[in-house]
């Protein structure tokens, strides 16, 4: 690893104080967009302001202060884009309950119920970093994770538990409540890609084939790639879920090429992504109407399976231009589905083409955060985890807004942070956690040569040994 | 393990701005498409949901929305319907016609001219309003035009066009049969969508706007034109003599056109004036041969023809001066009558073009567009479209036109105490459908303040009385009376 000789002697600052004041922003935007959805549908500051915003802040100020306290050197930019993401979708919601309300739906508490699951989050993100001090202890959980991250994915194929939802068979339902195993099972495979990888990596790095400036891999080494192209296709086929198996594809991928190096894989995998692509094509129904909705939305609006989702979003997006009709002068709730997957239409639609550039910066800056993490990270197994994770929400941001403004077939996913739903906003958190706490180790001054601590575990100390 | 991590981050930077161009694109560079689609169904809910502005005639509404108690907040209304019907035309959810369509974005507050009345809505968080917009139309006049066709018998087809000679304002413009827009307006989509069924299979076409939608034979009234062309060549003035008689026998043809009513205008020899007065067909058929279709269609040209000129209204008819016509045809057209054709419209063009000295002034219905306080945004400004002849042509014409109305066939135009110009025109279509009767002119003569054009259809009208100037003298007279009286 050559990666941290040119940066060991730069010593990076904790810059705590700047994360609280792009914390006070963040703030800012989610109680102000609550606030303006109260004076835009009801003509008056929501007489819950005060309550909600200080639950609010009291989440944010928890994690900062978590963060002040056990990662002290962490990213401080993460955390307030984080927050502010997570606060403007609580408002969104807000307004869709309330219009949901008003026409007499039974589901009008998204907002509510997505409070709650914000308030788990916070508590797993503070959790997270309180018990978790060094990320390589992850490391040795590589199978475990892999296990437990494959046994959630065919969970909702048990009896009883499983259940499916709108098509997809993702959910499993626990004591009334429902729930999606694949969100945290993404988490749990970057730990299982990054520790299986980071050991790996020089067999799988060794060169096959010399094809036009590529170096093939070995045939015999891929079996690892061609078990996960294996279990995607297996997503797809059985639980009809094209969103999460083109992700858990591409995460693999990125994450062999980055520990491996070599483009070769790459190659093997767009090759293999086409072959999937073409056969699902054929086979899968499903897979072929959302080709043909995304190539002539305007044709099927009518047609049941149809695009009129689609399209109603397109109109939403398109009449809410530059800088939208305004929060409650829209008309979102004629978009199926616009609490969780396509929540940015009704961002389009009322905030405008303003609102969605911005979140989708706001997503890019957590990515280049992502990413800067790896590149500063001193391990392998850190770095490998930070790309992971970046590549998770970079293609599903990627694939869901992506798939709502008609760049590419649309598959099914949630918007990290802004969608309704419990799974993915409680998982991200944990991923936001980890980020932090690979962040904190790789800016932390350079390790003392007596680390060990109290707290810390023996096998601790051989690793860092190592890594000097 | 950096370098890879690097062109992950370059993977990424692309798919990003893949999101960014797209989002702009669709929301930005589609968005009007988007909006235009007839299944989108914000842009209407939208529409009815805010205060659209109104259309004004004087101080009158005769469009606009007031709030309504059912599942949108304003409902469209028209004050008098069918009078107005054709300039207004119809706001409904499928389409708009009229100057609710021309005028849709002033009217729904979407135009740009009314960005800073927006931003203040914004800001003050109130419901954004419509802009309003004021007609150039004269309600007197209107009164005067829409009474005339409505008193004419009950399957009469018929239009009126009034403008200002001096600038082209439309004074009145009224169609008969028409609709009432009310009905479109409705918020009872299904029974809206059953109307404009309706509406659209009647025989008698109401949805058409026949002041500006329906060319004919001009017959006539074309006279006006091609006298014009004759007096610009230099060779003729009102008091050149010209062949009058029987019969014009068509060149390269055994075919012969007689006068209209048989007699031979007065003798071998007549003045133009005479030839006008009495409707000489013999003289304008000769005329016409004599200049050629070049001469007669740069004429017609200058007037206005083969073009629109109207930009407020939609659904304007090209009026006709075919340049392939063969001379036998070249003459015909002297009298309007072969390829010729005219909309009600153009006709008022050329009357008011000889009141103007000649000049063409672009007509226009849209006065001024007024943000919701009624403060001017925007007014239209009079515009010359081209210059139909000199001025001394014009006087020329004018003096053989106050003759035609004083001792011709257009007397029933007379006004006491006023000396008004006009012409009879009828054409004759097939032999089982009755004849178009036409008439234009324009008063006073010495300062004219409006020109009038009137076409008439009416089955239990006899031939000759038709020919007389009977159906349209007296409703150009009342419009006349209607704009000089105030």
């Amino acid at each position: 690893m050559s990666q941290t000789g040119t940066l060991m002697g730069f010593v990076h600052r904790r810059r705590r104080g700047a994360e609280l004041w792009l914390l006070v922003l963040a703030l800012a935007v989610g109680i102000g967009a609550y606030a303006a959805v109260g004076l835009g549908l009801e003509g008056e500051v929501p007489a819950d302001l005060a309550g909600y915003g200080g639950w609010l802040t009291a989440l944010i100020v928890a994690a900062h202060v978590a963060v002040r306290i056990v990662a002290p050197y962490a990213d401080p930019v993460l955390l307030p884009l984080v927050a502010a993401l997570n606060g403007l979708g609580l408002a969104v919601l807000r307004r869709l309950d309330l219009t949901y309300e008003a026409n007499g739906l039974d589901q009008h508490t998204f907002a509510r119920q997505q409070l709650t699951w914000m308030t788990l989050g916070v508590i797993l993100f503070v959790g997270t970093l309180f018990l978790l001090r060094d990320h390589r202890s992850l490391q040795r959980f590589t199978y475990t994770s892999g296990l437990a991250g494959i046994l959630l994915l065919i969970l909702p194929f048990l009896p009883i538990i499983g259940g499916k939802i709108n098509g997809a068979r993702i959910w499993i339902n626990v004591a009334g409540f429902s729930f999606q195993p694949g969100e945290v099972a993404k988490v749990l495979l970057v730990i299982a890609f990054a520790g299986y990888l980071v050991l790996h990596r020089d067999a799988l790095a060794l060169a096959g084939r010399r094809v036009v400036f590529i170096d093939l891999p070995r045939g015999r080494d891929l079996g690892p790639i061609l078990a996960m192209f294996g279990v995607s296709m297996m997503i797809l086929v059985a639980q009809n879920d094209l969103g999460s198996s083109l992700l858990f594809f591409g995460l693999f991928l990125v994450m062999l090429y980055v520990a491996t190096e070599r483009a070769g894989w790459l190659v093997v995998g767009g090759l293999l992504f086409a072959a999937g692509a073409l056969a699902a094509y054929t086979f899968v129904d499903n897979v072929r109407n959302r080709f043909d909705f995304w190539l002539h939305p305007m044709d099927y609006y009518y047609e049941s399976p149809g695009s009129g989702q689609l399209v109603e979003a397109l109109f939403g997006m398109g009449w809410g231009g530059l800088i939208g009709r305004g929060l409650g002068n829209g008309f979102p709730e004629r978009v199926p589905f616009a609490y969780s997957d396509f929540i940015l239409s009704t961002i389009g639609e009322e905030l405008g083409l303003t609102a969605v550039m911005a979140i989708v910066l706001c997503y890019g800056l957590i990515v280049e955060r992502a990413l800067r993490i790896a590149l500063i990270s001193r391990d392998g197994f850190g770095k490998l985890m930070a790309v992971g994770l970046a590549a998770i929400i970079a293609l599903q941001v990627f694939v869901v807004i992506g798939g709502v403004t008609g760049l590419i077939p649309l598959t099914g996913l949630t918007t990290p942070f802004l969608s309704y739903g419990g799974s993915s906003l409680v998982a991200n958190w944990v991923v936001v956690a980890l980020l932090l706490r690979i962040s904190d180790q790789a800016r932390r001054p350079a390790p003392r040569l007596d680390p060990v601590d109290d707290s810390a575990a023996d096998d601790e100390h051989t690793q860092v040994v190592k890594l000097r | 393990m950096n370098k890879p991590i690097r062109v992950v981050s370059v993977f990424c930077l692309v798919l990003f701005m893949a999101l960014l161009v797209n989002a702009t694109y669709l929301m930005y560079v589609r968005a009007d498409d988007l909006s235009d689609d007839p299944r989108n169904n914000r842009v209407i809910t939208a529409a009815y949901s805010r205060e659209r502005g109104a259309i004004l005639v004087g101080n009158d509404a005769v469009a606009r929305s007031v709030p309504s108690d059912d599942r949108y907040k304003y409902q469209r209304t028209y004050s008098e319907p069918f009078k107005y019907a054709p300039i207004t035309g119809y706001f409904s959810r499928f389409s708009q016609t009229g100057v609710e369509r021309s005028q849709n974005a002033v009217l729904a507050g979407d135009d740009s001219r009314l960005f800073v009345t927006r931003l203040v809505d914004m800001l003050s968080n109130s419901d954004p309003k419509g802009g309003n917009v004021q007609l150039t139309v004269d309600a007197a006049a209107q009164d005067a035009a829409w009474t005339g066709l409505e008193n004419l018998s009950g399957d009469a087809q018929g239009a009126v066009v009034a403008l200002e000679p001096t600038t082209g304002r439309v004074l009145a413009m009224a169609s008969t049969p028409t609709f009432d827009p009310n009905g479109f307006a409705s918020h009872d989509f299904e029974a809206v969508d059953e109307l404009g069924k309706r509406l659209n299979n009647d025989p008698r076409e109401p949805l058409i706007n026949r002041a500006i939608g329906t060319t004919l034979p001009p017959g006539s009234t074309f006279k006006l034109v091609t006298a014009a062309a004759a007096i610009e060549s230099g060779d003729y003035d009102a008091d050149s003599m010209v062949p009058g008689g029987f019969r014009f026998r068509l060149p390269q043809s055994s075919v012969s056109i007689p006068n209209h009513d048989g007699g031979d205008c007065g003798g071998r020899r007549i003045t133009m004036t005479q030839a006008m007065q009495v409707s000489c067909n013999v003289t304008f058929l000769s005329l016409a041969n004599e200049l050629g279709v070049e001469a007669m269609a740069e004429q017609a040209e200058a007037f206005g023809f083969n073009d629109t000129s109207l930009e407020d209204l939609g659904g304007q008819a090209k009026s006709l001066y075919p340049r392939d016509m063969d001379p036998p045809q070249t003459a015909m057209s002297g009298i309007g009558q072969a390829s010729v054709t005219a909309s009600p419209l153009q006709m008022a063009m050329v009357a008011a073009a000889i009141a103007n000295d000649g000049d063409v002034m672009r007509p226009y219905v849209v006065d001024e567009v007024r943000a919701p306080n009624l403060s001017v945004l925007d007014r239209t400004d009079p515009q010359s479209i081209s210059k139909a002849m000199s001025s001394s042509t014009a006087e020329e014409l004018t003096k053989m036109l106050v003759a035609t109305v004083e001792s011709g066939t257009a007397t029933p135009a007379q006004i006491p105490g006023v000396e008004v110009a006009g012409k009879t025109g009828t054409a004759q279509s097939t032999a089982d459908q009755p004849p178009y009767a036409w008439f234009v002119s324009f008063a006073p003569a010495d300062d004219p303040q409006v020109a009038v054009a009137v076409l008439v259809q009416s089955s239990d009208t006899a031939r000759e009385e038709i020919a007389g100037g009977l159906l349209g003298g007296p409703i150009a007279k009342a419009i006349m009376e209607a704009v000089i009286n105030q």
